[in-house]
């Protein structure tokens, strides 16, 4: 009689075989075997067995209170971060995807069989392209504000209260765009939003009086980056894609829907 | 229940998410005895797998907008502190091997396989009787696996974590975590046949 293996023997206790039946056949007939896989579970048991000293009663009071002061601790003013390479990369990386999406968008208009529905993914993936475009449309008006606010000569603060609630509804609508990313499978747009969200959300949470000399500094920062500049060509894009007469019409219909749903 | 849980989870996620630092806290307090325990698990030791749960709901509060309630916090946040306590494994690994490279070209003695050494000491029948002993033993066999072995054996064996899962942890396809999962258990059944098979060289030899 042919013994089974060790590993066979494992998978067997592990549940994973395809051979279960037939392993559990011979293990009824054979003693040795039978020994051979008491001698494993005795491994199992044994590590069923090892103890696992309690971390105490107020464990997880004590790692709260540990990571706690911790867990703020990057935050700063808000056009700090937002001014760090990594942000402006990411914000590029936005302007990126939409740019690439709108022309796989085309391509695939161009490419695929007319009439063939598009499957459910490739329609969210559009909408998700559409609403993104919108999505930067709106975050390019909060630049503006802060770019085209009056300032007087003297004036001790700058009150961006106004600008702090927009961005504050453009914080919500992005987290939805990511989870609608991250359904639709799009790791990368997904990680992208959450770079943006995050700078939304520094805006959101700033002080809202700022000093008109930091004030001043932020709107030149936002000039020289050319972040106004690189939202519009984004947008620019996504509106002749929009006009595109070559677009069907039913499609439109759907991604107007599908987007009034989101 | 579980359900019920991750429903709750999600929604301290989102409120974290919203600026609620204490929603963490719940988070916090829901899983970090479950991390605790596989963390000890892999680190042997009460203070580095401290540590690695501190790390893990560190890391994963960093990288809490890319969570977006997909998934299971719990499991999110498991996989987080597997992934570091697998680092710190390697880690301490290359720093002991460098210390004992330097040890032994001092001409000193040093255990170099803990594997051999428990294989060759030879358990009277009083010692084989204690399972604190038994406990030692097995805690020089984890010790003697690599940082991969013991990683797949933590999840597999005390998690029941499924094999996807834990391949993805050690970045590597779903045959070659299988192999590895066997060879940690072969490695331990070897480490431990003094204690756990002394029946065994009479079984052997009636066997063949």
């Amino acid at each position: 009689m042919k013994h089974r293996t060790e590993e066979e023997l494992l998978a067997f206790l592990d549940g994973a075989t395809d051979e279960r039946a037939a392993i559990a056949a011979h293990l009824n007939e054979c003693a040795n075997c039978r020994e051979e896989l008491e001698r494993i579970e005795g491994v199992f048991a044994a590590l069923d067995a090892m103890p696992i000293p309690e971390p105490g009663e107020h464990f997880e009071e004590r790692v709260w209170q540990r990571i706690a002061p911790r867990l703020g601790e990057k935050k700063t003013r808000w056009w700090e971060p937002f001014f760090v390479p990594q942000r402006m990369a990411a914000l590029g990386g936005v302007v990126a995807l939409v740019i690439l999406a709108f022309f796989a968008g085309r391509i695939t208009r161009r490419t695929a069989p007319a009439q063939e529905q598009m499957d459910a993914a490739k329609v969210r993936e559009r909408v998700l392209v559409v609403a993104v475009g919108e999505h930067l449309g709106r975050t390019e008006m909060v630049l503006m504000e802060l770019q085209n606010a009056p300032i007087l000569r003297g004036e001790k603060a700058i009150d961006i209260s106004e600008t702090q609630r927009r961005a504050e509804d453009l914080v919500e609508e992005n987290r939805l765009y990511r989870q609608t990313a991250l359904k639709a499978g799009d790791q990368a747009m997904a990680n992208t939003l959450d770079e943006l969200e995050r700078v939304l959300l520094d805006i959101a949470n700033s002080p809202d009086e700022l000093t008109a000399a930091a004030f001043e500094t932020i709107r030149k920062r936002i000039e020289v980056q050319g972040l106004l500049f690189k939202v519009r060509i984004v947008k620019q894009g996504l509106d002749e894609r929009k006009a595109n007469p070559d677009a069907k019409p039913a499609e439109n219909k759907t991604r107007i829907t599908e987007r009034n749903k989101v | 229940m579980a359900e019920e849980v991750a429903v709750s989870d999600a929604i301290a996620v989102e409120r974290t998410l919203g600026g609620d630092r204490d929603a963490y806290r719940v988070l916090v307090e829901r899983h970090s005895r479950t991390v605790y325990r596989m963390a000890y698990r892999m680190m042997g030791n009460a203070h580095d797998a401290e540590d690695v749960v501190q790390e893990a709901f560190l890391r994963a509060y960093e990288k809490l907008k890319q969570f977006a309630g997909n998934a299971n916090f719990g499991t999110w946040v498991y996989r987080i502190a597997a992934n570091y306590a697998i680092d710190r494994l390697r880690q301490r690994n290359s720093e002991e091997a460098k210390r004992e490279g330097s040890i032994k070209s001092g001409g000193q003695f040093l255990e170099v396989d803990p594997l051999s050494q428990v294989r060759d000491t030879s358990p009277s029948p009083e010692r084989l009787a204690g399972s604190a002993q038994l406990a030692e033993r097995m805690k020089a066999a984890l010790n003697a696996l690599s940082p991969a072995e013991r990683t797949a054996i933590v999840m597999r064996h005390w998690d029941g974590c499924g094999i996807e899962e834990i391949a993805a942890v050690l970045n590597a396809n779903s045959n070659a975590t299988k192999n590895t999962v066997f060879r940690a258990v072969q490695k331990l059944r070897r480490a431990l046949m003094p204690f756990l098979e002394e029946k065994e060289t009479r079984a052997m030899g009636t066997e063949g």
